[in-house]
This record gives C-alpha cells, sequence and structure tokens, in this order.
C-alpha cells in the first residue's frame, strides 16, 4: 500500500478533503463496508426446491457454497407463492442447518435408560433382522378361513413431508412384506 | 388460512383488492378475521347447521343455478319410496340398524326403471351394506352404483321424491333461527353471509370455500364436505374459475400421501386394499367397478398396471397377475385401530417416519402406551423427537405410570435427510407435484426414506434368497432393481417417478387411457400417469410465471393429465359454451371438432357435448358430452349421495360426541354411527344429559399458529421460530376468565376425562361467548404444537382428546370436545392421575370437583382422590355416565372380538 | 443541484447548511454524505392494512443478516397478544407490532374496500370510543374486535441522530439514502442508542456493539430487495425508490378513505417532519402511538446547530472577556 493510498484511506483525509465533511456518508465507509455484496453471490450453486412446511408448496431457491447452504429463498418464478416465504418457510435454512439435528443412529436397547451409538450399518442389519423375524413370528396365511397372506405384527406411520417416490417405495416394500396397518398423517 | 397459509392468503388479499368479499367463520378470532370483510364466530361443531342454512336459503329463496342443477347434478334424480330422511325418524335415516350401530344403504338408492324402487340393488356385488369398514369413496372410490338400470328422473324438478325436493324439506329446518340457536351466529349475521354467498355465485360470478383439516376433525368430518358440495353445486360453484372447494391441506405433500398413499385401506391412485371376504380374487376384486361408466369402468387395467409394476415378469394373466401376492384386510387397521392392538401387545414393530404421534395424535397417552410396548420402534427424524424418547422423559414417566427400567421397546432413532437433501416431488395442496432437486448432501448418517427403505428391502430379500417358502414370493418376485449412484448407493428417485408414471411396449406413457389390462402397461400410480410423459419429469417444469398465464400449466405438473380445475367441463353449459364470457374457461370448438381453453379438459377432448352413448358402450364411453363429472357413475354431481357413505345420504347436524348442548334438530344426539374403542384410558366425558356432564362445561378447539407446525419437529426444534411463540397457551374471553378466576399470563389446567394439561393464559377479546341454545358457551382455544421436547416443553393439547372417529375416513374429532378450566398448574407426578381421577368419577355428589387452585406445584399433595381407574377393563365404569348412542360398543368392537 | 448546493453551503454558510443537513426537509441524503452520483434513494412502505402478522419479516430478516435469537436466556410468553418479540432492539430488526382493540359489532374486519356489505362504519373517533359494551353472550351483537399488526423497522431517517451523534463513524449514510452501522467500526459506545428518537437501535449484550437493520445493504448491492420485503406474503412490506413508493401510498390512502376508513393514515411520509421524513414509513389505522410508536419524533440533533452557534457566541464573549482582562492588566 502507498502511503497516497494510505492517506487517502485516512477517513479523517477523507472527511476533510471530500464532499462529505461531516463524515457520515462516504469518508466513513470501511473497506468491508465497500466490499459488501450479497453472500448469495458467492454460492456455487442455486438449486430450485420446494418448501417443506404446508401443502401450499412455495417454491425457493436453495443456494449452496462448498457444500454447504448459505441461504434459501422464495422462486420468483413461482406462480404458487411469487417468490414470497411465511415465517416458516424463511425459517428452512434453520431446519436443514440447526446443530441440533440428529446426525448419528442412536440406539436404545430394551429397558435402557440411556441412548446408545450404533453404525448405521449394523442399525439397517439389525432392523432387517428384526422384520424377518417379527413376520415369521405373526405370519397370518388366512383370517376366518379366508387367505390374507399378511403380518398383523409389523405396524408404520408415515408422515407427510415425505416424497411421493418415498411412499412409493415404502407401500411397495410393506404390502410385499404382508403388512397392512400402514398409516399417514393423512388420516390424522 | 391467513394463520396456517399465509402464502396461499396472497390471493385472497389479491381478490380482495378486486373486489371479493371475504367471510372468515371460525371459532376464533384470527388473523384472517383481521383481513375477512366478516367475521362470523361460530360454535365449534356446527358447521353442518351453519352450512345447511345456507343450502336452506339458496333453495328458499330459489338462489341455485337451475340450468347448472338441472343438467349437472342429480337434482333430478327420483328416489326410492321406502327411503326415510331424519325428519321422519327423528336424527335417523331409513336402514339403521340399531343392534349393529350401522346403517344398511339400499333405500337411499335412485329408484330405477327396471325395478321401480331398484329393490335388487342392495345385493349388487361390492355393495357390502352394513359391513362396510370404510366408506365407498375412499374404500373404492367410486362414483356409484354399477346398476344398469336407469334411474327415473324429473327434469322439471317437481316430482315429490326427486333429490331437488328431498333436499329441500331435508334442509327445511336450517332456518337462520336455528342456525342462531346451534351455531350462537346472530340471524342478521347468518343472512348477511347468506347474502354476499349467493350474489356472487350464478352465471357471472363464483364463490370459492376454503377450508383447512379443521372441518376434516369431526364425526362427522365427511358430511361437512358433503354440505359443502351440497351447496357449491347448488350456486353452480364447481369446475368453474374462482369456485370450487379447496382443501387447504397441512403438510408439504399431504396431498401426495393419500394419491400414493401409505393408508391401510388404499393401494395407489385410490384403488382400494383388497379385502379377505370381498375379494378373493382379481376378477372379485375388479368386478364392481368393470361395469360402471365413467373412468372407474376401466379398473382393471389400472390395477393390473400396478401389479405389473409391483410384480414385473413374475405377475401374468395365469396367476391373476400376482394379485394374491397383495396382503388383505379384514377390517379397520387404521393408526387408533394399531394403537390399541400395540397397548394389547399384538403389534410388535413399528415404523414411525417423519411423524410424531406421541404429541400430534389424539390421546397421546394411548399413543406412547402403544410405544412402550412394542419389541421394537424405528423413528426417523431431523430431531429427537418425543415420540422417539417417550421412554425417556414423556408424561407417563413423570406420572409413575411407565418406569424406563421396565419398557422393553427397543428403539433404534435414524436421522432423516432434509428436503434440500435429496431428488424427489412433493405433491401440494392443488395435486400439484413439484419436484425438488438435491442441493447438498446429509450430514453423518442422515439418508432419506428412499435410500432407508430401498437398502431395507435389498437386505431383505438378500436375507430371503432362495427361500422355497410361498409368504416369502411377493417379496423375492418384487421389481426393486433401481439404480443407485453415489459412495452412499442413493437410489435414483426419479427412475422411482417413472415407474410411478408407467411404461408401455414404447417407453414413458403418456396418458392414463393408454393403460391396458393384459399386461403390456406398467404403472405404478395410475393418476400420476403421464407425470413422466415423453420420458421427460415434467414435475419439474419450471417455465417461470412471467412467461405464461395465471393458469401455469408449464409450472410442475397435476394430476390428472395436468388439469388444474377438477370438472372444468362445467365451466361451460351443456351445449359447450361458456356460461358466461366473464367466466369463460373451457368450450367447445365446433370447427376444429374438440374442446379448447386455458387448461387442459377434464373430458375426453373431442367428445362432443351432443355425443350420447349407446347401450353398449361403457366406462368414460358410456358417459354424455355433457356430463362432467367424469368420475361419477352418472356424470353428475351428487347432493344427494346413493352411496358412499357410511353415515346417511345427506348431510344433518349431529352434536359433536362430547357437546354439552343437546340437538336441536332431533332427539338423536351425536352421529349414530360414530366410531370409538372402548378402552380405559379412553373414556369419554360425559355429554349434554347425561349425569355429570356440568363437570365438563366448557369446549375447547385445537389448532395451529402461523410460527408453529403440526407436532412441532420442524419448528419447535427452531430458535427463529420457537421464539416467536415461546410457550404453550390457552385463548379464553375476558368473560370466562371472570368465571373462573384465570388471570392473563398466570396458569390454567384444562381437564378432560383423559387427563389434564396447563398452559399460560392469554385472556383475548377475540374468544368471546356465544349465545346458543339459550345458554351462555365458553369456548377455549389451544393451538397444539407443544410436547415435552423441543426448545419449549409444554404439554400437548391433544393429550385432551378422546379417540372418537368419524365412521367413514376413521378421522379423530380433535376439532370439539367437552372440558373443565381451572387456575393454576396442574398437578405434578402421580397426583396428576388422582386430580384427573377423581373427574372421571364425579368426585364426591358427582359433580365438578371442588375448585382447588393448584399454584405451582402445591397441588401434589392434593387430598386423595375417589378410585383410580387404571386398569379397569371399561374406562367408563365408576362414570355411569355414557352419553347414550355413541359409545356403546360399536359394530368394530364386536367385530374385533369374535 | 442539490450537490451544489450542498457544497456551496458548507462552505460559505456552514451553520446554514449545517441545519438544513440536521433538520428539516433535504431532498437527497446521499448526496448530503457526499455521495457524488447516488442512486434513488429506496426505503420500505409497510402497509399495517393488509399486514397478516405472520412474522415472516422478522425470521426472514435473522435468516440473512444471521441475526442472533432475540433473548439470551430461553424466550417468555410476553402476553401482549400474538407479539413475543416485545420491541426492535440489536436482535431484532423487524418487530410485529399487535394490537387488539374493541370496536362496534360488525366493525371486526379490516377496511371493506371494493364492496359495501352494508356494515355500520361509524366514524373513528366514536369507534376508538367504543363504550364497554356488554359481554357478547348475546351472540356476538354488542361489540366487536379488530386485530391490526404493523411490522416496525429502523426508519432510516432523512435526519439521522443515530449518525450524528456517532464519533467514530460506524454509522452512515450509503449511497441509497439508508443509514447503516458497520460492525467493523462500531467500538459500542452506545451514544447512538438514546440518540434515536424511536428507540430502534440498540446494543447486543454480550458482543457489545450496537446493531439494527441495514436495509439490507449488502443485498442492495446485489440488485435484490431487502430480505423481509421480499418474504412477506401480503406484500405489506413494500421496497423500492421513496419517491415511488410516497406516490403508491397516498394512492393508496385515497383508495382507503374512499372506501370509508378515514382512519387510515401515513406516518413518516412527510419530509417535513421532525426527521426530514422517513425512509420507512407507514401507513397505519390508528393513531401512532396504538402501535407504540412516537406520535411527533423530532431528530435529538435538530438543535445542535443552535447550541453550537450558542456556544460559539459564548465563546467569543469568554474570548473578549481574556482579552480585556489582558487588556486590563496592561
Amino acid at each position: 500500500m502507498g502511503i497516497k493510498q494510505w492517506i487517502d484511506g485516512w477517513p479523517v483525509y477523507r472527511q476533510l478533503t471530500g464532499p462529505d465533511p461531516l463524515g457520515r456518508g462516504t469518508a466513513a465507509m470501511s473497506r468491508r463496508t465497500e466490499g459488501l455484496t450479497a453472500r448469495t453471490e458467492q454460492a456455487d450453486a442455486v438449486v430450485r426446491s420446494v418448501c417443506p412446511y404446508c401443502a401450499v408448496g412455495c417454491g425457493q431457491r436453495v443456494y449452496v457454497k462448498d457444500g454447504a447452504v448459505t441461504q434459501i429463498e422464495g422462486d420468483p418464478d413461482s406462480p404458487i407463492s411469487r417468490g414470497r416465504l411465511c415465517p416458516k418457510g424463511s425459517a428452512s435454512k434453520q431446519l436443514v442447518t440447526n446443530p441440533d439435528r440428529l446426525t448419528r443412529v442412536r440406539y436404545r436397547r430394551p429397558y435402557g435408560t440411556e441412548w446408545e451409538d450404533l453404525p448405521l450399518e449394523r442399525a439397517m442389519e439389525m432392523i432387517a433382522d428384526r422384520v424377518l423375524e417379527t413376520r415369521r413370528a405373526t405370519w397370518e396365511d388366512s383370517y376366518e378361513g379366508r387367505p390374507v397372506r399378511r403380518t398383523m405384527g409389523i405396524a408404520g406411520l408415515g408422515g407427510a413431508t415425505l416424497d411421493n417416490e418415498e411412499n412409493y417405495l415404502m407401500k411397495k416394500l410393506y404390502s410385499a412384506m404382508g403388512a397392512v396397518q400402514i398409516e399417514n398423517q393423512a388420516r390424522i | 388460512m391467513a394463520e396456517a397459509h399465509p402464502v396461499g392468503f396472497q390471493w385472497v388479499m389479491e381478490a380482495k383488492l378486486r373486489g371479493a368479499t371475504v367471510v372468515h367463520v371460525d371459532p376464533r378470532y384470527t388473523r384472517t378475521s383481521a383481513q375477512a370483510d366478516l367475521h362470523v364466530p361460530i360454535r365449534t361443531g356446527t358447521d353442518i347447521a351453519f352450512l345447511g342454512g345456507l343450502v336452506n336459503y339458496v333453495l328458499t329463496h330459489q338462489k341455485d343455478f337451475r340450468e347448472y342443477v338441472v343438467a349437472y347434478t342429480n337434482a333430478p334424480m327420483i328416489l326410492r319410496e321406502d327411503f326415510r330422511d331424519t325428519d321422519e325418524l327423528d336424527g335417523l335415516f331409513s336402514g339403521f340398524d340399531p343392534e349393529g350401530r350401522a346403517y344398511s344403504t339400499e333405500t337411499w338408492a335412485y329408484a330405477t326403471e327396471g325395478g321401480g324402487s331398484g329393490g335388487e340393488e342392495g345385493g349388487r356385488p361390492g355393495h357390502r351394506g352394513h359391513e362396510q369398514e370404510t366408506a365407498r369413496p375412499e374404500q373404492h372410490g367410486m362414483g356409484g352404483a354399477s346398476t344398469a338400470d336407469r334411474p327415473l328422473t324429473d327434469p322439471t324438478l317437481r316430482h315429490p321424491r326427486c333429490v331437488y325436493q328431498v333436499l329441500k324439506r331435508h334442509f327445511a329446518r336450517y332456518t337462520p333461527e336455528l342456525v342462531a340457536e346451534v351455531c350462537g351466529v346472530p340471524e342478521e349475521l347468518f343472512e348477511r353471509v347468506a347474502e354476499a354467498v349467493t350474489a356472487n355465485s350464478g352465471r357471472e360470478r363464483t364463490t370459492a370455500f376454503c377450508y383447512a383439516v379443521g372441518w376434516t376433525q369431526h364425526t362427522v368430518g365427511v358430511q361437512y364436505i358433503r354440505t359443502a358440495a351440497i351447496l357449491q353445486s347448488l350456486l353452480g360453484n364447481i369446475g368453474r374459475p374462482g369456485g370450487g372447494i379447496m382443501a387447504l391441506r397441512g403438510h408439504a405433500s399431504i396431498q401426495g400421501s393419500t394419491d400414493i398413499p401409505t393408508l391401510y385401506n388404499l393401494l395407489p391412485g385410490y384403488l382400494p386394499m383388497p379385502d379377505a371376504h370381498d375379494h378373493p380374487d382379481l376378477a372379485a376384486y375388479v368386478e364392481p367397478d368393470s361395469q360402471k361408466a365413467g373412468w372407474w369402468g376401466n379398473m382393471r387395467a389400472y390395477t393390473v398396471s400396478l401389479l405389473k409394476a409391483w410384480w414385473g415378469e413374475a405377475a401374468t394373466e395365469d396367476n391373476d397377475f400376482c394379485f394374491d401376492h397383495l396382503p388383505k384386510t379384514t377390517g379397520d387397521h387404521g393408526t387408533y385401530r394399531t394403537v390399541l392392538d400395540q397397548i394389547a401387545g399384538k403389534v410388535k414393530g413399528y415404523f414411525v417416519v417423519g411423524e410424531n404421534p406421541a404429541v400430534g395424535s389424539a390421546n397421546g397417552k394411548l399413543q406412547r402406551l402403544g410405544l412402550a410396548n412394542l419389541d421394537w420402534l424405528v423413528v426417523r427424524d431431523l430431531v429427537e423427537i418425543e415420540t422417539a424418547s417417550f421412554w425417556k422423559d414423556g408424561p407417563e414417566i413423570e406420572t409413575g405410570e411407565l418406569r424406563p427400567e421396565e419398557i422393553g421397546t427397543e428403539v433404534f432413532l435414524l436421522p432423516a435427510a432434509s428436503h434440500t437433501e435429496k431428488d424427489g416431488s412433493f405433491t401440494n395442496t392443488q395435486r400439484l407435484l413439484q419436484w425438488r432437486h438435491k442441493a447438498v448432501e446429509p450430514a453423518g448418517d442422515a439418508r432419506s426414506e428412499l435410500w432407508f427403505y430401498y437398502h431395507l428391502g435389498r437386505l431383505l430379500r438378500e436375507r430371503l434368497a432362495g427361500s422355497t417358502d410361498p409368504r416369502d414370493r411377493p417379496l423375492l418376485d418384487l421389481t426393486w432393481d433401481y439404480p443407485v449412484s453415489g459412495e452412499r448407493a442413493e437410489p435414483d428417485a426419479a427412475a422411482v417417478l417413472r415407474e410411478i408414471n408407467g411404461v408401455g411396449p414404447d417407453g414413458a406413457l403418456s396418458t392414463y387411457a393408454e393403460l391396458r389390462d393384459d399386461g403390456s402397461t406398467a404403472c405404478g400410480c395410475w393418476i400420476y400417469c403421464g407425470v413422466y410423459a415423453g420420458e421427460r419429469n415434467r414435475a419439474a417444469a419450471r417455465t417461470p410465471r412471467s412467461e405464461q398465464d395465471e393458469v401455469a400449466l408449464d409450472w410442475g405438473w397435476a394430476w390428472p393429465a395436468n388439469r388444474r380445475i377438477l370438472y372444468n367441463r362445467a365451466s361451460a353449459d351443456p351445449q359447450g359454451r361458456p356460461w358466461s364470457e366473464r367466466k369463460r374457461y373451457l368450450w367447445w370448438d365446433e370447427e376444429r371438432g374438440r374442446w379448447t381453453g386455458r387448461d387442459v379438459p377434464d373430458i375426453s377432448v373431442d367428445k362432443h357435448p351432443d355425443y350420447r352413448p349407446s347401450e353398449d358402450a361403457r366406462a368414460q364411453e358410456a358417459l354424455g358430452g355433457d356430463a362432467p363429472f367424469i368420475m361419477q357413475n352418472d356424470g353428475r354431481a351428487w347432493l344427494f349421495a346413493p352411496e358412499g357413505t357410511l353415515d346417511g345420504p345427506l348431510p344433518t347436524h349431529y352434536e359433536p360426541t362430547e357437546s354439552p348442548c343437546g340437538n336441536a334438530l332431533y332427539g338423536q344426539r351425536a352421529n349414530p354411527v360414530l366410531q370409538t374403542y372402548r378402552h380405559p384410558e379412553n373414556p369419554l366425558n360425559p355429554a349434554d344429559g347425561a349425569p355429570g356432564a356440568d363437570r365438563f362445561p366448557y369446549v375447547f378447539t385445537t389448532y395451529r399458529l402461523t410460527e408453529h407446525h403440526t407436532a412441532g419437529g420442524m419448528s419447535r426444534t427452531l430458535p427463529y421460530l420457537n421464539e416467536l411463540q415461546p410457550e404453550f397457551f390457552c385463548e379464553v374471553s375476558p368473560e370466562l376468565a371472570e368465571e373462573r378466576g384465570l388471570r392473563h399470563l398466570e396458569w390454567a389446567t384444562i381437564v378432560t376425562a383423559r387427563t389434564a394439561i396447563e398452559a399460560r393464559v392469554l385472556v383475548t377479546r377475540r374468544m368471546r361467548p356465544l349465545k346458543v341454545r339459550g345458554r351462555t358457551l365458553h369456548q377455549v382455544g389451544l393451538p397444539y404444537h407443544w410436547g415435552h421436547g423441543g426448545l419449549s416443553p409444554g404439554d400437548p393439547a391433544n393429550d385432551l382428546l378422546a379417540v372418537v372417529l368419524d365412521p367413514n375416513v376413521h378421522i379423530q374429532e380433535a376439532k370439539a370436545a367437552s372440558c373443565d378450566i381451572r387456575p393454576g398448574r396442574r398437578p405434578r407426578g402421580p397426583a396428576l392421575l388422582d386430580f384427573v381421577a377423581e373427574y372421571r368419577s364425579g368426585g364426591e355428589g358427582g359433580a365438578r370437583p371442588a375448585d382447588r387452585v393448584h399454584e405451582g406445584q402445591s397441588a401434589r399433595g392434593a387430598e386423595p382422590p375417589g378410585p383410580h381407574e387404571d386398569g379397569a377393563p371399561d374406562g367408563h365404569r365408576g362414570n355411569g355416565h355414557r352419553p347414550p348412542a355413541p359409545s356403546r360398543p360399536d359394530r368394530r368392537g364386536r367385530k374385533r372380538d369374535r | 443541484m442539490t450537490a451544489d448546493r450542498t457544497e456551496q453551503s458548507a462552505s460559505e454558510a456552514p451553520m446554514e447548511w449545517l441545519s438544513a443537513s440536521l433538520a428539516g426537509p433535504l431532498a437527497d441524503p446521499a448526496t448530503d454524505a457526499g455521495h457524488p452520483h447516488p442512486p434513488e434513494r429506496v426505503g420500505f412502505f409497510t402497509d399495517t392494512s393488509v399486514c397478516i402478522g405472520c412474522k415472516a419479516c422478522e425470521v426472514a430478516c435473522k435468516e440473512w443478516n444471521l441475526v442472533p435469537p432475540t433473548r439470551d436466556e430461553a424466550p417468555d410468553l410476553l402476553g401482549t397478544s400474538f407479539d413475543n418479540t416485545g420491541e426492535l432492539s440489536a436482535n431484532s430488526w423487524r418487530h410485529v407490532a399487535f394490537v387488539e382493540q374493541r370496536v362496534p359489532a360488525g366493525t371486526g374486519g379490516r377496511p371493506a374496500e371494493a364492496v359495501d356489505l352494508g356494515m355500520p362504519q361509524p366514524p373513528p373517533a366514536e369507534r376508538d370510543r367504543a363504550p364497554e359494551a356488554a359481554p357478547g353472550a348475546d351472540g356476538g351483537a354488542a361489540e366487536g374486535v379488530r386485530w391490526l399488526m404493523s411490522s416496525d423497522v429502523c426508519k432510516h431517517c432523512t435526519h439521522a441522530a443515530c449518525l450524528d451523534v456517532c464519533p467514530t463513524g460506524a454509522l452512515f449514510r450509503t449511497e441509497y439514502g439508508t443509514v447503516v452501522v458497520q460492525e467493523d467500526i462500531c467500538n459500542g459506545c452506545g451514544y447512538c442508542i438514546p440518540a434515536c428518537p424511536y428507540g430502534v437501535i440498540g446494543k447486543r449484550e454480550d458482543d457489545g456493539r450496537a446493531f439494527k437493520c441495514t436495509l439490507c445493504y449488502d443485498r442492495l448491492g446485489s440488485g435484490l430487495e431487502p430480505a423481509c420485503a421480499t418474504a412477506c406474503p401480503t406484500d405489506s412490506i413494500q421496497f423500492g425508490p421513496l419517491e415511488e413508493l410516497r406516490e403508491r401510498a397516498n394512492a393508496r390512502l385515497e383508495r382507503l378513505h374512499e372506501a370509508g376508513t378515514a382512519e387510515a393514515r401515513l406516518y413518516g411520509a412527510d419530509p417535513g417532519d421532525g426527521v426530514g421524513g422517513a425512509g420507512a414509513f407507514f401507513l397505519l389505522l390508528d393513531e401512532p402511538e396504538v402501535y407504540g410508536l412516537p406520535p411527533d419524533p423530532v431528530v435529538t440533533t435538530r438543535d445542535l446547530p443552535d447550541i453550537w452557534r450558542h456556544a460559539a457566541l459564548a465563546a467569543g464573549v469568554a474570548a473578549a472577556a481574556v482579552a480585556a482582562a489582558f487588556l486590563g492588566r496592561r
């Protein structure tokens, strides 16, 4: 930095020599201020999405920088929402970046009093074992003399923020398993 | 709407700016009321009386859109001579079986040319009368009788037994005076609404009704919607721009969850789950619908295509396309039934995925007792919700009813991926599928449900590989080879959507009209067929709104066939001309020989308005070119439902189960066929007239706040939302506060026979006492977002509710129940149980327990109460005050026991 | 032209220029602050008649500006209707006020605009003095309720006392005419806090520095609207060039008056008011005090030039006295 530059950058000098003698505008601006831009400009990607709260289906734009969500805004192109979001939709960045979110499997053994850690792969194996074991133990070939080919030992309850594709695989797998007590928030 | 769907409400504001009149009917004065031209405070649970009053107003003042009504509704249909209405039977319809507490519906049918009174209809296949467990629209979805006999009609609407005249007589009692008496809505206020609605309906204008699930959460919920449908059909407000009945649903893809259901009684596309008794094979399953006019006539094509999507090569003509691979239902397997079976030890394993029933479902204690009696529980969510932690710090741990050391449930809590961490589609409340693109990878062990279920299925199939047990065939034959990508082997959501869309010999199908019943097409959900037309994901269509008109056909994709307004054929007159220039939407272009307009026609595009079906025409070909309601057998909107409902062909006002009021209309107080479950932890408050009813003299209703979301898992956990509504509260009027000594910001305890909860008090004039049947009625407002976890622990309002259900769809009555409210905090620990037991039993003399103010924890040592009912076989024992009709063991209970 | 006036005034008639710069009408505060070719002055018009109190503005602001939760301790239920934010502060740059009022029956909603339902519409004064009617147990005929909501924000005053008293230059006037705290300059002296006639600016407890609405200065530079206005579902918060907003507001006011909503009024839109007109102004449906706004805010530095003039005179007198003393000793 040259001496001229240094002097020019000195607020008092700018104040005394520039058009802002009271130092309330240009003369007061810091380097940081002069360099400010919207962080959305630095995003690596802008991804089109849909708000996960109510069923209005507001469009969202998700701004991503270095593999992390840096901002979520309404999608102005959406004919439904015209770029607007309610407080919940506006909080969806906090929803997805919330440090309280679970990132590890939690396991509670029967009669346990604390959570324990469990590797995801192990949890999947254990759940698959439980399903087959329960299915074997509770299988009904018939009910009142009618074929039913089902288990009444396994039930499911799904929320209504799941994707159509997810619901589809769930219903397909549950049905193939023979589970019929499969329910959803849509009944509640 | 402003409260729960603020961004949707921008369009109401837009309409208001253009001169629309906004009327808000709600027990509370809410953020919606603040913007309405008219707020109508109503007693919760009385909407049928209110809407019925409007129907009566329309008929009395001849304000119906007569040409529309004659041409497009079943007003001209003539009913059987032996049909009896509620007027004659004191609140019951003909066909009621007092023993089974169920209706036999054959007298509700149309009179037909062949049989005069159509007596043979009751015996036709698939029409199961009183054995039916779930209403036909959900069980079969399906637009009416398959009879070949033509119904008798009277287009002049003068025949005394035609639907129009029956309707007129039925609703004649619903006068403004009655509305005032039942709903607490002053006559002049009601008449202002009636004038606004009728003045804004007809050829030139339309009126829309919007409701949130507040309408569905009643023991007469289906009939609420029916009443609105009757009113809107009479006014010509269906299938036309600016009309309709809009369900403002509350979750991002709750519509999708019904279309591609995880519901026990449905398969994708509203096909029924097969029933063990009625559907021994594919032919029996499709038969009742195959004879029908309308699109349900293609039932076999839809079903075979679904079976082909699931079981692929294994599904052949010879093996009934693997129809036997589907498990069969035998009655009610709804979520509340299942919870009781958990408590009874019948259910061992439970998957809870993105749902928080410990807070969100009625009678949370039943939910938690069920969770505590499982072998294993899998919970998948973004955060540790109450349903996962019930064993550690749930309300029953506090009361001592449960101890962690005694709960044998093995719990797997798995982190889920958020909406930004996976590809997939939501279906919004307008049936619009919108695709979300994945933005980032989920952290750590977090995974999508798509990943979880795909890999669970893979593991199950690997374990069963080589099995010769026939019960394993459905899993082994399953088409389960989705492409995966990335280190974590994430399944390709678009490939799943393509399977849902359906494929034929030439790739992705374009429309459900292409589905075949010979196994040459596979389709995972027939109503979604077309979302992947031309091998393009149309849910991801995002042409900016500035580049298309407001119908916005190229933004997302709406089922069916990208139609944005259902039944839009009704926007034109029978000859195919717009009813008016102002409401022009779809019309017949004679030159081009096709329907045209701003939307995708909801009728075969080249079906001439003058088309009349031949005798042997079937399915959609059997409907004329002037029949807009193409899913109905008769192509008409049903003012009178000859079938499809279990609790009556017409809506009629019944009191909520726990109403403190009698029924001003009939001797029959509550829905005679409502559904409830007897369980010691599901006792009912005595209702009007029963001994002890005065212990619960107030009415409460539950609702959402703008700042929170459902059971709180996605809002109580976020600092920015939590601080906006940081504590559970109840809303009461100054008059109620005065009557019960409640003080602003101090504590109140709200009590039902189920439990007692505490809430901070907000005294507000937005709550107001109503004058109902000559007495002053106070209502208490309770937002239901809180539970024992999150950033702001609070008691769950839903714990107050009994499990009492609409018989058609098994949805709980969450919006109207009785309670007591008193100042102070609730007792802690076991004292809470004693306190509630005293309320249940009526304490000394059966009156409301003497007021004791429980400040802070001081009630711990409250004096010993009456006998505690824990473990009693019948929750009503010791009460002696069951409401006369509804709480008798219903037919489901009996069926269950046999 | 304004710039010329400013520059000339500053050198030729310093006190007059200072007076105009600190109070009274001032067409272009950005030029006054030395921005040679500023863009149009921008601001907010908050039309409270269409506010639905959803608080999207509060959350969108916090998400964008990374503002911490309002209170360090667990938030508490305030009991002021549905408002649990309480006031504007270092951690709340938007604040939605909720006002519940008793009104005669049938006037419960917000103003009817195009459609007259034939509802009785008494003049506002009468409405405000609605008698303490009997409880509504008669079925609601006696009285109704009105619920007002209003999203408050920093006014970005034409004459901003916070800026004028800031000794470090942390507060400055942007080229858009808005007033922004530079967090890298602020030393937490706190002079700005009592200077604000609206009580907008506050200090963050754990941090010590002062914070307030920046009108999303960083977004403006990127051509974006402020976060609150972007989110607002009903367009109650409108962003744009101030002149255009004032025209829009006047048209809206006229329309409301025509529809019989005589109580509608603008607040902060008048360049002749005590702060020289606000960069964020409001359409209110009642007196400002009802919403917690000062009825007649005055820039606290208005009298500064006078004070200095008197000070200079006093100093002159003192100097003369000193000189006299010296002379006298001679």
